[in-house]
């Protein structure tokens, strides 16, 4: 039977979704007590450190392991040769996207270096310490290549190939189009285009990426403790690489130190540790330093991005055409490939309007670089930008206000269920709604009125809107259809033990986001019982469903919603014995509060603790044909649509320094739409924080590199992060739009800030600058940037 | 490779251990002592995570050498729970979800502590000038923030009366 969850029945007691409860890790965490990957110590453990390349493009011509091995506590040094012995390579490529061609991985590569950072051996000791002892030992004789750096030359003849066998760098193209582009911008009244860069940046993971692998050679039994998003997907990467039975590897992974898609991925490094354990048969740990983490975790969103908009005298728009082009280094990143975030651009930019012809290109080529993949909000921020970007530029040529020309382009919201240009299904949106609520929260007429005023004393303000969808809930269409094995089903067990207290083991996982937090309001409430009563396991292969984990914002959408069934099935279990031993019908029972009520008086009829105390010690006293199955698992995957989207809109004041080209963030505003909100404390969060994210890729986050492919960030001096000090305030509001695919109604939220941001930021300087006929679209806008907008200091190359 | 023996207190506890020169405070409080709430991060002091308080001062755990601290005091955020020292701020960090992964808190959370202290009356913009040595990647830090200013206002309170 399907139960929408109705707000307006939350009323009762155990009505925990919809209400801002703390999370049950907490408190754990603020005390210093939770177990990261580096906090586990295990008998025999040894420590690996990597010998990197230090050139962008190499052939490896030997390998001289002789002084590293003579170091005392330096145990073993292992070449690429050493682990593609027990270990088979991978190619990143999804038959859905057609004609992607990519180079097989090895764990180490075994003739070229290919990125700077690249780890080439691996030197095994006592400590960490001395293994990077070790790795400063170890003699690589390179002969150093030309490097093929700039994405924009690479399919130019004179550019150096980077795997031969692939014939040119080309990993992907796709071209997205619907309408008569060509048509439209014949008879736009308008036409705008810019070209938009977003920088190559990376996620910075306060507890850097982290693996600890044990094998057992008698049990031929391999555990990994692993700071990851998706368990059951490493478990099978594990397997099928090793050569293992899938049911010999087990994958734990306990508190994670922030993910935001960085540990969705399967990489050389950590393959390599995994292999080394089975090779010497004992644990074998790496931890990465912050030098390494930035030449080796993936980076993002390296775009550049041709886009044009055509409007009509009304203001309507009617053409979007962008040519995107972006470089991923010199392999796709296995097993979601570097080729899907472009696929978001190009199924995204739009995404927010309603307009006739749409026309997407996109590029992707290989160059030596570290490679890049899915990073929060994949695609998204890129896709906004320009979408956001183009709309400012269209409403400035009209003489329009930025807000009165989306109001007229945004899709309404009567207008669904819709496919957009792009192609993509919408079940159902609030643009418009979402606006106004901004509108509620930001007083624009007085922030116009402080802007001309300011400007008056020399004073530039600005304020930036950017209206963005966010794909969620992602079904079998994102990696499943493409040959993947990445579950997009995820399952929940429900279990009432004899003191009447529940445990829930998901398949989705906890990053901080608050997985247990939501997965226990939800399981409380289904089954009926106080929140404490609930505790919640994730993270382990051998002991929670099978799932895809954390990724595309699906852990409260598909996991909340296995949770609630799950729950609701436990609940009705329990009620089939209770009516046995009450003699009452079970439809006119309930449990509310841990106690088995009759449900139209919720007079108590008996604790939960006396029926699992009489189903799990004097079963013989029910009848004997009675099922007494006090836990129940059931699994949730999306059907109807391939994704549910979310939307929202952001907005940006801040203030430019003409003299410097610093800016100053004043305040952010967000409007959200997830759907059913379980615990908004928890969502509001996730917003803020996504939200800042996206201002570091908007202002200060860069993987610089020089011309010869010399990745030039050594420290968190070079890559800026936000700090507090420079963050604003940002409110947040909400519209609820419930997915009807479940009985949730959730979406997901992680991923909306990080969507918007950047777009809003952009508007916002520009903005503030448009009195100076000045303009900033390549990200990050640094002040050097601003300045040279401004014509106050030189173009640099 | 040079060692050197130390004595000192951890957390009110008498220690004397044999170290390595080379060995940082973040790595003798972890690997030597097992107290894994203090966190490597950066491992060049911009980010925060490995702060503790030597001699009632917050410092970055890994830009000071363990061989440093024969007679010194050190306490860690295992040993400032214990106290109780801190429990109204880690409420208020619990009530605001002012900490996601976790990873930065115990660094966070001996900043904030350290501010309190010095600057009981704190502005936001003073909270979140002082919290800017300590990097987190979740929160977006307004949760911080406000767990702080509630914290202090909240002792005032308690002062005043």
């Amino acid at each position: 039977m399907s139960i929408f969850i109705d707000p307006a029945s939350l009323d009762r007691p155990n009505s925990y979704i919809g209400k801002s409860v703390a999370r049950p890790n907490l408190p754990k965490l603020v005390e210093g007590r939770g177990q990261y990957v580096d906090d586990h110590v295990l008998p025999r453990m040894v420590h690996v450190a990597f010998v990197r390349s230090p050139h962008a493009h190499a052939a490896i011509k030997s390998i001289d392991a002789t002084e590293a091995i003579k170091i005392p506590g330096v145990l073993r040094v292992f070449t690429g040769q050493d682990l593609a012995a027990i270990c088979d390579p991978w190619v990143a490529v999804l038959v859905h996207l057609k004609g992607m061609k990519s180079a097989p991985q090895y764990p180490l590569p075994l003739t070229h270096a290919t990125w700077h950072g690249e780890a080439v051996a691996a030197v095994i000791a006592e400590t960490r310490a001395l293994a990077e002892d070790g790795a400063a030992k170890v003699l690589v004789d390179y002969e150093p290549l030309p490097a093929a750096t700039d994405m924009e030359t690479a399919l130019a003849s004179a550019t150096p190939v980077i795997h031969a066998s692939l014939g040119d760098n080309l990993c992907f193209q796709r071209v997205n189009e619907s309408g008569d582009v060509a048509a439209a911008f014949k008879a736009a009244h308008k036409v705008v285009e810019a070209t938009f860069h977003t920088a190559r940046h990376t996620g910075v993971t306060l507890e850097p990426r982290s693996i600890l692998a044990d094998y057992n050679k008698a049990s031929k039994k391999l555990v990994v403790h692993h700071s990851t998003q998706a368990p059951h997907m490493m478990q099978s990467v594990f397997a099928t690489q090793l050569r293992m039975p899938e049911g010999d590897v087990r994958v734990i992974c306990g508190d994670v130190g922030g993910s935001y898609g960085i540990k969705v991925h399967v990489y050389p490094d950590e393959v390599a540790t995994v292999a080394i354990a089975k090779l010497m048969g004992r644990p074998v740990k790496f931890i990465a330093d912050r030098l390494e983490s930035f030449g080796s975790d993936i980076h993002a969103r390296d775009h550049r991005i041709h886009g044009k908009m055509a409007v009509d005298a009304d203001g309507k728009i009617t053409a979007i055409e962008i040519d995107d082009l972006t470089g991923i280094g010199p392999y796709s990143v296995y097993p979601r490939t570097s080729a899907v975030e472009v696929n978001q651009v190009v199924n995204l930019v739009g995404g927010p309007y309603d307009f006739p012809n749409y026309r997407a290109k996109t590029t992707v080529v290989f160059q030596n670089k570290t490679p890049t993949c899915q990073y929060r909000a994949v695609g998204h921020p890129i896709a906004t930008t320009v979408t956001e970007g183009l709309v400012d530029l269209a409403a400035e040529a009209l003489g329009m206000d930025p807000i009165a020309f989306r109001l007229k382009n945004l899709m309404r919201d009567n207008s669904y269920p819709r496919t957009s240009p792009a192609g993509m299904k919408f079940e159902g949106l609030s643009h418009v709604k979402s606006l106004g609520r901004l509108m509620e929260m930001i007083d624009y007429p007085k922030l116009r009125a402080e802007q001309e005023q300011m400007r008056l004393r020399g004073i530039y303000r600005g304020i930036g809107f950017a209206s963005f969808i966010e794909l969620t809930n992602p079904s079998p269409f994102m990696y499943g259809i493409g040959g993947a094995r990445i579950s997009a089903q995820d399952g929940c067990t429900v279990r009432i033990d004899p003191d009447g207290s529940v445990v829930a083991a998901t398949g989705v996982t906890e990053q901080g986001q608050g997985t247990e937090g939501i997965i226990r309001q939800i399981v409380a409430e289904a089954v009926g019982v106080p929140l404490h009563a609930v505790r919640v396991v994730t993270g382990d292969t051998e002991t929670t469903p099978y799932g895809g984990g954390t990724w595309a914002c699906r852990g409260a959408g598909i996991g909340g919603e296995a949770a609630l069934q799950a729950g609701r099935a436990t609940r009705d279990a329990a009620l089939k014995v209770a009516s046995a031993m009450l003699q009452a019908d079970a439809q006119s029972l309930d449990i509310i509060d841990g106690q088995i009520v009759d449900k139209s008086t919720r007079a108590v009829r008996m604790p939960l603790a006396e029926l699992t105390r009489i189903v799990y010690y004097r079963g013989d006293t029910l009848p004997p044909d009675l099922p007494r199955e006090l836990m129940q698992t059931r699994h949730f995957i999306t059907k109807q649509y391939p994704f549910a989207f979310t939307n929202g809109i952001q907005a940006s004041w801040l203030e430019v320094d003409t003299d410097t080209g610093l800016i100053k963030l004043l305040k952010h505003w967000v409007v959200e739409d997830c759907g059913r909100i379980i615990n908004p404390l928890l969502v509001d969060e996730q917003v803020r924080g996504g939200v800042v994210q996206g201002i570091g890729g908007a202002l200060y986050e860069h993987c610089a590199y020089s011309p010869e492919g010399q990745l030039l960030v050594g420290s968190m001096a070079d890559y800026l992060v936000p700090m507090a000090a420079e963050m604003p305030d940002i409110d947040v509001g909400h519209v609820e739009t419930p997915t009807r695919e479940g009985d949730l109604g959730a979406k997901g939220a992680g991923e909306a800030g990080t969507a918007g941001a950047p777009a809003a930021i952009m508007n916002a300087i520009n903005d503030a600058l448009r009195p100076l006929k000045a303009r900033v679209l390549a990200q990050p806008f640094t002040p050097e940037r601003v300045l040279q907008a401004l014509g106050k200091v030189p173009q640099s190359g | 490779m040079t060692t050197n023996t130390i004595s000192l207190s951890v957390n009110g506890e008498r220690v004397t251990r044999t170290v390595p020169g080379r060995q940082h405070l973040i790595d003798f409080l972890r690997l030597d002592l097992g107290l894994m709430g203090s966190h490597a991060g950066c491992e060049h002091g911009v980010c925060g995570a490995c702060t503790v308080r030597v001699d009632g001062q917050i410092v970055r755990g890994c830009l000071v050498l363990a061989a440093s601290l024969d007679g010194r005091t050190v306490e860690t955020i295992e040993g400032i729970s214990d106290t109780g020292e801190i429990r109204d701020l880690q409420d208020a960090f619990i009530a605001r979800n002012a900490a996601q992964c976790g990873y930065c808190t115990p660094g966070m959370l001996m900043t904030a502590a350290a501010l309190l202290q010095s600057n009981p009356v704190a502005t936001r913009t003073e909270i979140r000038e002082h919290i800017s040595g300590n990097y987190c990647r979740c929160t977006g830090y307004q949760a911080i923030v406000d767990a702080i200013e509630t914290t202090a206002k909240a002792r005032a309170a308690k002062s005043s009366t």
